[in-house]
């Protein structure tokens, strides 16, 4: 096998794992303090449709990047007004997160279906003509490197920040962390905040860098697949980070598939992050005493105290 | 004065029923100014979006082509949900029943007789049932979350279906349109009223509604499913098999989605295409809770998610606005019915500046205010 091919694998496994990465370090701070919004793939979406248009009349991929982050930011402050302050459901009010985000960005986002972006390769100069290593490491664009950013700046803050101890306070019990003199409110404000920033921002990246184009739910499960991440990560940002380019990898099977010369239906093959998803959760959950002792106390449920 | 919510003490049965009706004139008034933003008269663009649709006998039978589906799902859900299974998977199993009825369609392509139609339907019962069996499995016994693989067995299934359409099922005389042949008289649902498209499935979802409002009010079975939903301990202590109950909601879910698509190919469509479901599984989650997941409710809207549909190709026609609009409604209608559902158990009172319940909060201020201010 050349190096060439495991070089070329090796980026689209990082390009592709990058969106999932983003997406489920928000949602692993935003469980962490309790709270779950499965309306990922909606706050994503719109955020590649707004982050899209922005960038498109402005011609500022910066702007763009912005614009995404506000939508999903906006989209997230909605959860957290209808769960927190009407008592909803978690999960059945994510679930029309997203059916209202599929909906909204496929309606506002009509006219800009074709249209394209010109979009700008960034690269690293000097470390990027290093053979192998200058191709996988460091001729990505600027968000792979901003991502992993993120993701360190998480593992540190709930590692060794006081703010982070409040944010798991917060998910693991919400009347102690109360009764502490904490703002259980404030705490999941800005977590699912947050969660909703980052996904915005992931949607931002489908439209703006990896394709870059807008097609309506071009998302294709990423909001879901990354929900399934936080799981598999067992809460733990290092092990999201894992999982997150083990998930780019099996995205882009297909291609590593039929460079092997392997005639199997690009339909057939396109399911097999959402495979791979299943079998994961499968092994994982298998034993439910784990996740029990990974997974913050009161995750999804509602808190009542704060009135 | 500020306005703060109080919990009931009980859930109000009176709420349980106007919140949906809130919820859609909430969605109505939103929907007005969103019209309004977009330039467009707003009462005259709701009458194109809701009036229109239904205002001839032959729209009427669209519409009731289009809720057939709908209601099937939706029923299907509802005691999924009555159980306290979050079957996120009614499109997964409408497209495998779609599929695998189109299979069995195209196999017996040559075949005459009555009893050709009841095996293709049959087909897609089945297969939806199959479809649905894989996450109770995962489910009963390797404990996987039922949300994430139904939604992930979506996308699965979305893929085999155009897999098929593209691949082995496309009509060797159709131009190499991803289409696959038109099926023959014997597998085509008969229409029951002349001159318009409603066909025999729309009566499926009728049966469907009596029947699942049979088991679940007037069967131990029901009961066990409503008690397992309520409480889970408790119907542990009773003695009731989870397990079986779990395996029993998600195979009758599935079926009921399964005929809804092999209903659509042998019934409006007549073929297999890639898109059978403009997402009328997802669509049938917000139809279940809209209406409070009993039969009757469903059947109201159910109605009204038809209705949404057309309204949307309604106004892309004649207001030239996109037909996503429907799934606009379709969130927010969403979003309005868990926001009134607060309603059930909390009521809103108006408290006064100076009330009983404050008091204690008031004078610890005051205290505050006492000491700073020395």
């Amino acid at each position: 096998m050349d190096m060439d091919l495991i070089a070329n694998i090796l980026f689209a496994t990082i390009r592709m794992g990058t969106p999932l990465l983003i997406v489920a370090i928000g949602e692993l701070v935003c469980e962490k303090s309790g709270v779950l919004n499965l309306g990922q793939e909606g706050m994503m979406l719109m955020g590649a449709v707004v982050g899209f248009m922005i960038a498109f009349h402005t011609d500022s991929l910066i702007m763009g990047f912005i614009a995404a982050i506000v939508a999903g930011a906006l989209m997230s402050l909605l959860f957290a007004l209808v769960t927190m302050h009407f008592y909803a459901n978690q999960v059945a009010t994510g679930l029309a997160l997203t059916i209202l985000g599929v909906g909204l960005s496929g309606f506002i986002g009509r006219g800009y279906v074709g249209e394209a972006l010109s979009s700008a390769e960034f690269q690293i100069p000097l470390l990027s003509s290093i053979p192998f290593f200058g191709k996988v490491l460091f001729s990505h664009d600027a968000l792979v490197y901003v991502s992993i950013g993120i993701a360190i700046a998480v593992y540190w803050f709930f590692k060794s920040t006081r703010a982070g101890l409040i944010v798991k306070a917060v998910g693991e019990s919400p009347e102690s962390a109360q009764s502490l003199g904490l703002s259980v409110l404030k705490v999941r404000y800005m977590a699912i905040v947050f969660g909703g920033s980052m996904a915005g921002l992931a949607g931002g990246y489908l439209s703006l860098i990896d394709t870059p184009l807008w097609a309506e739910n071009m998302t294709a499960g990423r909001g879901w697949i990354a929900l399934a991440l936080v799981v598999f990560a067992s809460w733990r940002v290092e092990r999201a980070v894992f999982g997150a380019y083990l998930f780019g990898l099996m995205s882009i099977m297909h291609l590593v598939l039929q460079s092997f010369g392997l005639a199997v239906s690009s339909n057939l093959l396109a399911t097999l992050p959402y495979v791979a998803t299943v079998v994961v959760l499968v092994l994982l959950s298998r034993n439910q005493q784990r996740i029990k002792l990974f997974a913050p106390m009161s995750l999804g449920k509602s808190f009542h105290g704060a009135h | 004065m500020r306005i703060k919510l109080e919990a009931r003490g009980q859930q109000s049965k009176l709420m349980s029923y106007a919140s949906p009706i809130l919820a859609a004139v909430l969605t109505l008034i939103c929907g007005a100014f969103l019209f309004w933003i977009l330039g467009k008269p707003p009462l005259q663009a709701l009458h194109t979006f809701l009036i229109m649709p239904i205002s001839d006998p032959y729209r009427i039978a669209e519409l009731l082509v289009k809720a057939g589906p709908i209601v099937l799902c939706a029923i299907g859900l509802s005691i999924c949900f009555r159980a306290n299974v979050w079957n996120i998977g009614a499109e997964g199993q409408l497209l495998m029943g779609g599929l695998v009825g189109s299979c069995a369609a195209l196999w017996l392509l040559d075949a005459q007789g009555i009893w050709v139609l009841p095996v293709v339907l049959l087909a897609g019962i089945v297969a939806g049932a199959a479809w649905a069996a894989i996450p109770a499995f995962l489910k009963n016994y390797f404990n996987t979350n039922e949300i994430l693989s139904t939604i992930m067995l979506n996308y699965i299934s979305l893929n085999i279906l155009l897999h098929g359409v593209h691949g082995p099922l496309k009509d060797p005389d159709g131009f190499n349109f991803p289409e696959s042949a038109m099926f023959s008289d014997w597998q085509i649902m008969p229409i029951i009223l002349d001159g318009t498209r409603l066909h025999l499935g729309v009566t499926f979802a009728l049966l469907a509604m009596v029947g699942i409002w049979v088991l679940m009010s007037r069967t131990f079975v029901g009961f066990q499913i409503k008690v397992l939903g309520g409480d889970e301990r408790s119907a542990h202590f009773a003695g009731f098999k989870e397990k079986r109950l779990v395996w029993l909601c998600l195979l009758i879910c599935g079926g009921l989605a399964g005929l809804a698509g092999v209903g659509e190919v042998t019934g409006p469509i007549g073929q297999l295409v890639p898109n059978i479901s403009p997402g009328y599984g997802y669509a049938a989650i917000i139809v279940a809770f809209l209406g409070r997941l009993h039969p009757l409710g469903i059947l109201f809207a159910g109605l009204l998610m038809a209705l949404l549909y057309m309204g949307g190709e309604m106004v892309q026609i004649q207001l030239d606005l996109p037909r996503a609009i429907t799934g606009v409604f379709q969130g927010m209608l969403l979003l309005f019915l868990l926001i009134c559902d607060v309603l059930i158990a909390y009521r809103f009172v108006i408290e006064k500046s100076v009330s009983k319940r404050v008091e204690p909060s008031i004078s610890i201020e005051s205290q505050t205010v006492a000491i700073e201010g020395k």
